[in-house]
């Protein structure tokens, strides 16, 4: 059961918190060739940003931010990503997953490619992680019956 | 015996970790309890695994200070640390997360069911 | 009573097992050991010439191991689609 917290301290903090909790998702994801990091650390990241928000403002809020059909649409989303790039490998030419025949459609030579197709799956990783969390977490919290749990919040 | 301790005892620590959940899943009554020592076994093979890739005086394994533009460089392998067990435990982790989560929503199926999560409790009410 | 003392027997039965085995294992930090010497030092050697990312961890993830990654998407979906039918029923 989640109820509202009615305290000015945590309203503001969290205000304040959750841009700079989704700003550093996308820099973890987008700083994965370079640093420690990539698709699914960045989803995590990312997914306890939304996590936060029913926690602090009560169900109706977090819900109206993240409804239910379109996380479910996000979860499958990421995967559709990851199979639709392997896809457009293999129509190219090259092998499934083979990241170098995009230099076909793409300006740069086959090293380069690689490193956009690496690039473009972390971003669907990052996707289906987000949604599967928030997904999983909403699901587990209201025992599955969202209806009356975004009635009980306001007592 | 005294000399495998100094340079084995991150095993030793492993192997601790795991008996702890292993007792934990087989002899404690509560669900909840049983779940817990799931994940604390799981988590004892997965730093099992990453410290097998360590390797003395090696860096972690990223290449400083190139953005992309470094392909001439030469990379010697006895420099930086096994990047693959840290690659395999990714994959271990999410799974994990797959199924503690899985495992959540089964108890609170089964707390709507039967009111109680002691298993003692479950046995009795099915026999009934 | 049993159940804890049976269950304590049990794993100091496997704790001595498994430290019986752990004399076998290589030191830790050997960079010798054979999980460092087939297929790891040409990714380490040749990741960035190939694939042009500096981070070797997701080089390998994503580019020379690809097929796991999206298998192991599938399974954190598939764990998320299962949750939603365990919990979510319509009353008929």
């Amino acid at each position: 059961m989640i109820r509202e917290q009615k305290d000015i301290i945590i309203h503001t903090i969290c205000r304040i918190l959750i841009p700079f909790m989704q700003v550093y998702g996308l820099y973890v994801l987008a700083h994965g060739h370079g640093s420690p990091g990539g698709g699914f650390q960045g989803g995590c990241i990312f997914a306890a940003s939304f996590i936060l928000m029913p926690i602090a403002y009560g169900l109706d809020v977090g819900k109206k931010r993240l409804a239910e059909r379109r996380t479910i649409i996000l979860c499958s989303l990421g995967v559709f990503i990851y199979g639709g790039i392997g896809l457009l490998c293999l129509l190219l030419g090259g092998n499934f997953l083979d990241y170098g025949a995009l230099s076909a459609i793409l300006p740069v030579g086959p090293v380069m490619a690689r490193y956009y197709g690496i690039a473009v799956i972390e971003t669907g990783v990052q996707i289906t992680v987000m949604a599967v969390m928030v997904s999983i977490f909403i699901n587990l919290v209201t025992g599955g019956s969202h209806e009356e749990e975004m009635q009980k919040t306001h007592d | 015996m005294i000399d495998t301790l100094f340079t084995h005892y991150n095993y030793w620590v492993f192997a601790i970790l795991l008996v702890i959940g292993l007792y934990s899943m087989m002899a404690k009554n509560n669900l909840m309890k049983k779940l817990i020592g799931m994940n604390i076994f799981q988590w004892a093979i997965i730093l099992y695994f990453i410290s097998i890739g360590a390797k003395r005086g090696a860096q972690i394994p990223i290449v400083a200070g190139t953005h992309g533009q470094g392909q001439g460089l030469a990379i010697h392998a006895a420099d930086y640390i096994n990047p693959l067990p840290h690659v395999l435990m990714l994959t271990a982790i999410v799974v994990g997360v797959a199924t503690t989560g899985i495992a959540l929503a089964l108890l609170i199926a089964i707390y709507k069911k039967y009111n109680t999560i002691e298993e003692d409790e479950i046995i009795q009410r099915l026999q009934q | 009573m049993m159940r804890r003392l049976l269950g304590v027997a049990l794993a100091a039965a496997a704790l001595i097992i498994l430290l019986y085995g752990v004399e076998d294992l290589p030191p830790w930090g050997d960079p010798n050991q054979p999980a460092s010497l087939h297929v790891s030092p040409r990714y380490i050697e040749k990741g960035l010439a190939e694939t042009g990312v500096a981070n070797m961890v997701t080089a390998v993830l994503a580019d020379y191991r690809g097929y796991d990654t999206l298998f192991e998407t599938a399974v954190i979906f598939t764990a998320g689609v299962a949750v939603l039918m365990l919990l979510r029923r319509r009353k008929p």
